[in-house]
């Protein structure tokens, strides 16, 4: 199977191959380097003239981005670590969210920023961050995550393809991942349901009754297959899975179509707890559903620690989601 | 003597329209804030009578003036500073973001330089042959983005115009405390020619951004041009702490008075006549508009 990262550049390529309006920026994104990641390998040789590789100047790159999709462009920026998102924040929250609305629908700003999040590299307090919860919530800004399941290369064609400005969170450690098939592998047991729409939803359900839903996206998709199967065979304890590829503008349905089985609700990520995405879906689905059951679990409020041992305390595992799981079944 | 009209006739427009929005607001009529263009109507007037219809223009917080002398409509500026569904951007902008044709603004210092730098990008690879120009204050030679994208267009050759309007003030902090060093440099270190007035006099910034524009527009890479000027009103409204004995010295530079030095006095009141004609229908026609709704959208 292919993996994460080929499907990704294989996204890119395609896009830029087929519309030329196509184009990236981001620093040191030129072959033969192609990228901190190597999502972007190969596209400077095969497009020369649309892949420019730029100063280190966050703020000003996605600025250029929203120019260039202001008059009739499709750029794609790369920025080399999520934590820098911090830089791009006024170019997002004022500028790429704003115009649309604020110029009363008469432009559309086609950008997509793509950033590698998260850690369990040992990277330390600054390139390890799962930022994107402060995005979530501004209007006119979507935040979307692929994962191993959906295919990620389909997902990215989406957010180029999308007229609104898109924030592409890919976690590190997804991109040696090979896709994963429904009925193959720890798939096995599970009957896959997907959402229609640019950036689907996945419901993973147990051949059994299942007793809770876990609701994760990205990276955190495999520690929650992890404990389900832990779950199931040291416990007998059957869960569903729902798995967001878009996490910003919220539409929670499917997930509530799974409480309405379950009750129970697990919510799984790698930022950190206080105001981050379970909040919001914890707080949605307790408002929607009254006596539903909640837990999170997320990495603890510090930063991500560059020790092994101290960054797989900080960031949540297979373990504490079992151990969430089991007090909310109790 | 016709250009000379023309010229009197923008700077007259501006100043009336934002006289006009001074006094609105005492009547209710307006709501928020508003940033006045006047004394710096020469700026405008003179770099827009030697653009091109379809340069594309992003401009910042202090944007009617701007508008105004792009050949923007009084009328739909009006209607949108009163908060009218008939306005720019249907109500949703207000005086410091709208929309219309290839102009922009927004309120955010700093941030619109990025920006105006991608569309200069984009008309460059779109080979359409349109210059971009953006505005900038004073003040706003703090915001590091304004660097990072001076940058960017120099390297790229990018077909950008950088106005810098010094004003002499940032809101209320005047430019010996907030700007160190030299304004040219900031660009030259970039390797960014710079053309640089102080002169309130519209045909002299006429003929400097004609200069400007002419090298932009062959293609050398960006230019800058530097004014420094005056702002005769507060910064919005009433923060202002200038003294009363500075605001009448400054008023000796009115770019009304030494630009209306070159017209007779019948063409002056003509223009007055057919500016106050064009600014009454306007705020009258916005004021009977209606106001905008909401539309479909509901609480969850
Ligand atoms: C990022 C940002 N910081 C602060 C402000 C508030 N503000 C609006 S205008 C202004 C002064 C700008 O001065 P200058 O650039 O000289 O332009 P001028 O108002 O003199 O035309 C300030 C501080 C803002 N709009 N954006
Ligand atoms: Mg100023």
């Amino acid at each position: 199977m292919p993996t994460v990262l080929d499907r990704l550049n294989l996204a890119l390529h395609y896009a830029m191959e087929t519309d030329e309006r196509v184009t990236m920026l981001g620093e040191d994104i030129l072959d033969p380097y192609g990228g901190a990641f190597k999502v972007t390998r190969g596209l400077s040789t095969k497009f020369p003239k649309r892949v420019l590789t730029t100063p280190i100047s966050e703020a000003a790159i996605v600025g250029v981005a929203n120019g260039m999709a202001l008059r009739g462009l499709r750029p794609v920026v790369e920025i080399m670590f999520g934590d820098f998102v911090t830089l791009i924040a006024d170019q997002l929250v004022n500028h790429s969210s704003k115009f649309r609305w604020m110029y009363n629908d008469q432009v559309r700003v086609p950008v997509v920023v793509r950033t590698p999040m998260g850690g369990r590299r040992g990277y330390g307090p600054t390139h390890s961050q799962s930022l994107e919860k402060l995005f979530l919530g501004v209007p006119g800004l979507k935040v979307v995550a692929p994962n191993a399941l959906g295919d990620p290369a389909e997902l990215l064609a989406a957010a180029i393809a999308d007229d609104d400005p898109v924030l592409f969170v890919e976690h590190k450690l997804l991109y040696a991942r090979p896709l994963l098939e429904p009925g193959k592998g720890d798939l096995i047991d599970f009957q896959v349901e997907q959402t229609g729409g640019a950036y689907p939803a996945f419901t993973l359900r147990p051949a059994d009754s299942a007793r809770l839903t876990i609701a994760c996206y990205g990276y955190n998709f495999e520690l929650a297959r992890a404990a389900a199967l832990d779950l199931l065979m040291e416990h007998e304890i059957f869960v569903e899975i729902v798995l967001f590829s878009q996490l910003s503008p919220f539409d929670l349905a499917p997930l509530f179509s799974s409480l309405v089985r379950t009750r129970k609700l697990l919510t799984v990520e790698e930022g950190t707890l206080s105001l981050g995405w379970g909040a919001e879906v914890a707080a949605r689905a307790v408002e929607r559903m009254d006596g539903l059951r909640v837990r999170r679990v997320a990495a603890l409020d510090l930063p991500v620690a560059n020790a092994k041992s101290l960054e797989d305390a900080i960031l949540p595992s297979v373990q504490d989601i079992v151990n969430a799981a089991l007090s909310l079944v109790s | 003597m016709d250009h000379n009209f023309a010229l009197y006739k923008t700077m007259l427009l501006i100043r009336r329209f934002e006289e006009r929005l001074l006094s609105e607001f005492s009547t209710g009529k307006l709501v928020g804030t508003t940033h006045a263009y006047i004394g710096q109507e020469a700026d405008a007037a003179g770099i827009f009578s030697v653009t091109e219809p379809e340069d594309v223009v992003f401009s910042n917080h202090r944007c009617h003036g701007h508008f105004l002398a792009y050949g923007g409509e009084p009328y739909r500026l009006a209607a949108e500073l009163m908060g009218r569904a008939t306005g720019l951007v249907g109500g949703r902008g207000g005086s410091q973001h709208i929309h219309w044709r290839n102009f922009y603004s927004n309120g955010i210092q700093g941030g619109i330089v990025p920006v105006a730098t991608g569309m200069a990008l984009a008309e460059k690879v779109r080979a359409t042959g349109k210059i971009t120009l953006v505005f900038i204050g004073d003040g706003t030679l703090g915001e590091g983005a304004l660097y990072e994208s001076l940058n960017i267009a120099a390297l790229w050759k990018l077909h950008i115009l950088f106005v810098l309007e010094d004003n002499r003030h940032a809101q209320t902090t005047p430019v010996e405390k907030g700007v160190a060093g030299s304004m040219s440099g900031r660009f030259a270190a970039f390797g960014i020619p710079v053309w640089e007035r102080d002169t309130t006099d519209v045909l002299d910034i006429r003929s400097a951004a004609d200069e400007t524009v002419r090298a932009v527009r062959s293609g050398a890479g960006p230019a800058s041009l530097i004014l420094h000027t005056y702002r005769f009103s507060a910064h919005s409204k009433g923060d202002d702490p200038r003294s009363p004995e500075e605001l009448v010295r400054i008023r000796q530079f009115d770019p009304l008075t030494v630009h209306g030095a070159r017209l007779t006095a019948e063409e002056c009141t003509k223009a007055e006549s057919e500016v106050d004609a064009v600014i009454n229908d306007a705020f009258v026609r916005a004021d009977a508009d209606p106001f905008p709704v909401l539309g479909n959208q509901v609480r969850r």
